[in-house]
């Protein structure tokens, strides 16, 4: 019996996601009283991969397999199945990223493993397992009993922390069998961005809304969000009119993020654009209208014009940072 | 090629959700219920499909598992203009039950392109997509965010941590499909709400399965402090807020 965690890679580099994840699972082993088995696939490299030991992991296995080359879900259900079933895993965790979102329900039919997508805790009990998470977009949480003896959960993004936990993990190199056939997807043309903060990994964003009022306004907050080593964000409206890329539009249908402070800048406060951003640990507001719904979320708030209060903020910042 | 979308039924996403039953249930009163945000994306997207007579798109059908209570938003996607619809007559249980329904539906009614929103705006769970084609046993491309057929062929862009990727899975196959599918969700026009109402929706009754999961309970978010306003001019003090209060920066 074990907890296994799998853990992406990008370009053979984990992030603070993987450290995040293999964290959550040396806690969640321990509460179960199990060994945590970490899996990685592709080709990472030994110093990459012993960087997990530093957050729990003394176990790690790592998987390269041409048929995993390309990301196909089929593929990958197959492969992270098999290591599950091999390692008696029962509980699996994954990132309610991108790629866990694409796999996790694929396991939980395969492996006929109740899932617990999006979960912000360790389980509430193990026996019966409970698990916390999202419902209704962030407008509340549910405690969704999983039934099942072996149980998916995918971990929301900054929602448990990493926590250190520093050793030399073990590390061995394994093999799944796939057959090649299986793998339908192909990819004909890769877009990356490049040399930007991802919203998604961002510890601070500054996000703009309508009150930017024009595209052409964007310059002191993206100057603000550079000075505080953070990324820029976006309302809905904003992204609609195309003032900034739709990858920057964060709320209900747009990127939901977690970042340690947001900073909303002439955002209402639509409980669309909230449900994006609610799980922010601290939410700032600058908003002209003093009874805009934002500074009910927020727990700082300043009245007043976007286009007078940032270049006084950014001037501010630049004060402090040359102290 | 053929289309089917799957549709939840979800409280409008303005809704101040409220919980009754010891927290274990949804208080419906007064919850005025629409199709699922990215549900209707994929179905304004399935229907300009269908517009362009090249791409060969016969039919764009929807899907629901759901009680009677569902069928007006069932007729709602009837009159923005699916062709027919499939209710499985069952409470939804969990995603997994779901799942297990609509695929049966599937393999009594075969469809090229199969599309799911990536998550619904209840329960948040990311997970009905995966499951179907999983019980299908066929592709899925998650992260969706467009589609167009290309001599026949059906070519997906789908994003990625870091960037995007164009791909292609041969059919069928489900397509996962968030944010940017669409831009906005197709209305109804008079006609299409004429239409609707003689347009079939076809009711079939639910396999045995069970839920793997249940909600035991709900709970409201914590409520946030009371906002600390600070001097437009003088915002010096919110950095040193930021610094010595939060302990964000």
């Amino acid at each position: 019996m074990a907890v296994l965690v799998y853990t992406e890679n990008w370009d053979g580099s984990f992030k603070k996601l993987s450290f995040e994840l293999v964290s959550y699972g040396a806690n969640l082993a321990n509460m179960l009283g199990k060994p945590l088995v970490v899996l990685s696939i592709g080709n990472v490299a030994s110093a990459e991969l012993e960087k997990l030991g530093n957050y729990g992991a003394r176990r790690i296995l790592s998987l390269a397999d041409p048929a995993l080359q390309v990301f196909d879900s089929q593929a990958y259900t197959e492969a992270i199945a098999q290591v599950a079933t091999r390692e008696k895993a029962e509980v699996v965790v994954l990132s309610n990223n991108n790629l866990g979102k694409a796999v996790a329900p694929r396991l939980s039919v395969k492996l006929k493993a109740g899932l617990g997508a999006g979960i912000s805790k360790l389980p509430l009990s193990t026996s019966p397992f409970v698990v916390y998470k999202r419902a209704f977009s962030g407008n509340a949480f549910a405690h969704v009993e999983i039934k099942t003896p072996v149980r998916i959960l995918t971990l929301a993004q900054n929602s448990f922390g990493l926590v250190e936990n520093p050793g030399t993990p073990s590390i061995e190199t394994i093999s799944v069998s796939i057959d090649s056939a299986l793998v339908k997807t192909s990819v004909s043309e890769v877009q990356k961005q490049t040399g930007k903060l991802l919203l998604t990994d961002a510890e601070i964003v500054v996000s703009g809304g309508r009150g930017m009022k024009s595209p052409d306004n964007w310059g002191p907050l993206v100057e603000l969000a550079d000075l505080l080593g953070g990324a820029t964000a976006c309302s809905r409206p904003v992204s609609d009119e195309g003032w900034r890329p739709h990858e920057e539009h964060t709320g209900q249908t747009g990127k939901i993020i977690a970042p340690n402070l947001y900073i909303a800048v002439g955002i209402s406060g639509a409980t669309q654009h909230l449900a994006g951003v609610s799980s922010s640990k601290v939410i700032v507001a600058i908003n002209t209208d003093k009874d805009a719904p934002i500074f009910e979320a927020a727990q700082y708030g300043i009245v007043g014009d976007a286009m007078k209060v940032l270049p006084k903020l950014v001037e501010a910042v630049k004060e402090i940072k040359h102290k | 090629m053929k289309i089917l979308v799957c549709i939840s039924n979800v409280p409008d996403t303005t809704t101040r959700v409220r919980f009754v039953d010891n927290n274990k249930k949804l208080d419906t009163n007064g919850i005025q219920w629409v199709i699922n945000p990215w549900d209707e994306l994929s179905l304004t997207r399935a229907l300009e499909l269908k517009d362009d007579p090249a791409n060969g798109i016969q039919t764009v059908a929807v899907a629901h598992v759901g009680l009677v209570s569902a069928e007006p938003t069932i007729r709602k996607a009837l009159a923005i203009g699916a062709d027919e619809a499939f209710r499985v007559n069952a409470e939804p249980g969990d995603a997994y039950f779901v799942a297990a329904q609509l695929a049966e539906v599937v393999k009594a009614n075969p469809f090229d392109i199969i599309f799911c929103g990536i998550e619904s705006s209840d329960y948040n769970n990311s997970a009905v997509g995966g499951m179907l084609a999983e019980f299908l046993g066929i592709p899925s491309v998650s992260s969706v965010s467009s589609i167009n057929i290309m001599e026949g062929k059906p070519v997906l862009t789908r994003e990625v941590d870091g960037g995007r990727e164009t791909v292609a899975v041969p059919v069928p196959f489900v397509a996962i499909v968030q944010k940017g599918i669409a831009k906005e969700p197709r209305i109804a026009s008079m006609r299409g709400i004429m239409t609707a109402r003689t347009k079939p929706i076809k009711v079939l009754e639910p396999v045995s399965i069970e839920p793997l999961t249940s909600v035991q309970e709900f709970e409201l978010p914590p409520a946030r402090k009371k906002c600390t306003f600070v001097d437009p001019e003088n915002p010096k003090q919110l950095i040193e807020l930021l610094q010595n209060e939060a302990k964000v920066l």
